[in-house]
């Protein structure tokens, strides 16, 4: 039975493993240099740092009330709110992306309000954090929530007879302690952000320079130079490996 | 100073009912598991809402719902312990005192943490984070930190109940000599704690005062099985 378990788990480890073994391995060093002076680097790099930078800020500074919110009240709303914003993960991207372009596209719900006001959202590098958004909030959120309702209520009645406004409170009190979970939050967030495929090609495009982050680029690669496609997917990954280790480091870190 | 409480408020199934009056001195309130009690003092502390009624400290009006006065939690000027402490676990035992003495100077803030933490002995602990207190420590120095701020009425729930013997003994005479005189409320399940705070006993029962009086009164007339269990108890101690 032992056996079984450990050959059945080492299989799993194994299909895990291999791709990325694969994909390291994969790449020569001719590849390398020919990718890395590969004029759709750059700008798929740029946006792709870039627009995850802009929509993680989107996610923690919308985010963290958001998830107090829900964490503190027992309403029915936050109950519904809760289960809302969860409703990405379920999702696949591709219908995140039908989704933002009927709600936004030029025929969408908003479309016609926003084309009077001279913004045309979709295929553009705008389109790209939207999706992101979207589709990485949700991870932020559940974190948040679930880091906030670690905060002993009671803690927070003493800081404010002790004089504090609810402001400081939970700015002194509720979010040191829920910070780890929302950094830890935060790198799945960011990492779910930078990886954004399937929304962000139906939603925003896949145009050079303009809407094609690291994903779409490795897309393109592969439909006409498989070693370019190994390296991209190399940065992608090493990028993304990086943010995870940075933030998690970060919320470690004792106050 | 005198306090003055009356107070309804719809919890679930439970109606809470209470009308209480005294002065300058440990009111302690007893009662069974799911009476209201926390509640109670979560009101008072204004972190729970009532329906309607009045709580004046001295002379100021901390809540009057006929004419909407409602003071947030940080203005009511009341001590809260909650069972289990809530020290901040996150600072030092010197912040956690000083959390309240913000609006002072640094220099005299830090001089009353260092006076406040002396009376009671734990100065050596005062850069220690709370984890790293007995539980008799903890309970000291959240104790402490509730005083320093000279809060107008303290509201204490079960300040004694996760403690061992020694730790109790200890930390009872430390209570009732810094509750002397002053108006407070104590929720306890111990006699002893009443008699060491020479406080008078209020009963709270399915959210109304069934019994009010000195141990020695509700000794002699005990009105329900409650209280006859509680003080019956008390005896022994």
């Amino acid at each position: 039975m032992r056996v079984v378990g450990t050959v059945l788990a080492a299989t799993l480890v194994a299909l895990v493993v291999l791709p990325m073994v694969a994909l390291v391995l994969g790449a020569a060093p001719a590849d390398w240099v020919a990718a890395l002076r590969h004029p759709m680097l750059r700008p798929a790099l740029g946006l792709s740092v870039v627009s995850t930078g802009v929509s993680l800020a989107v996610i923690v500074i919308g985010g963290t009330p958001l998830a107090w919110w829900i964490a503190r009240s027992p309403g029915v709303a936050a109950r519904a709110t809760e289960l809302l914003v969860d409703l990405p993960v379920v999702l696949p991207p591709a219908v995140v992306g039908v989704a933002l372009l009927q709600a936004f596209g030029r025929r969408g719900l908003l479309g016609p309000a926003l084309d009077g006001i001279g913004v045309h959202l979709p295929f553009s590098p705008a389109a790209v954090v939207l999706a992101q958004v979207v589709v990485a909030s949700p991870f932020f959120v559940q974190a948040a929530v679930s880091a906030f309702r670690g905060v002993d209520a009671d803690g927070m009645i003493v800081a404010r007879t002790l004089g504090a406004s609810p402001g400081r409170a939970f700015l002194t009190v509720a979010l040191p302690l829920a910070l780890p979970g929302l950094a830890a939050g935060a790198a799945l967030a960011g990492a779910r952000a930078f990886g954004e495929f399937g929304a962000t090609l139906v939603f925003a495009g896949n145009l050079t320079g303009r809407t094609q982050s690291m994903p779409l680029a490795i897309y393109t690669a592969l439909e006409s130079d498989i070693g370019l496609a190994v390296v991209l997917s190399l940065l992608q990954a090493s990028v993304g490996v990086a943010l995870l280790i940075l933030l998690r480091m970060s919320s470690v870190r004792r106050p | 100073m005198s306090v003055w409480i009356r107070l309804h408020a719809q919890l679930g199934t439970l109606a809470l009912d209470v009308a209480l009056d005294w002065t300058d001195r440990p009111l302690a309130l007893i009662g069974p598991n799911g009476s209201g009690k926390t509640t109670l003092l979560r009101i008072i502390a204004g972190a729970a809402r009532a329906e309607r009624g009045v709580i004046v400290v001295g002379d100021r009006v901390l809540y009057r719902s006929v004419d909407g006065i409602d003071l947030p939690s940080e203005e009511r000027h009341v001590g809260y312990l909650p069972q289990g402490h809530g020290l901040f676990p996150h600072l030092s035992v010197r912040a956690n005192v000083a959390f309240g003495l913000r609006h002072l100077p640094r220099a005299e803030r830090l001089s009353r943490v260092r006076v406040a933490l002396e009376t009671v002995d734990l100065l050596a602990l005062q850069d220690a984070r709370p984890s790293e207190l007995s539980g008799g420590q903890q309970q000291t120095v959240a104790l402490v930190r509730a005083l320093v701020t000279e809060p107008e009425l303290m509201l204490l729930d079960e300040p004694l109940a996760a403690m061992d013997a020694t730790n109790r003994r200890a930390l009872r005479s430390v209570l009732g000599a810094r509750l002397q005189g002053r108006p407070a409320i104590v929720v306890t399940h111990d006699a002893r704690d009443v008699a060491a705070l020479g406080a008078d006993v209020c009963v709270l029962e399915e959210g109304e005062i069934v019994q009010r009086g000195s141990l020695f009164a509700l000794r002699a007339d005990p009105q329900t099985a409650f209280v006859a269990e509680f003080v019956g108890q008390g005896t022994a101690g």
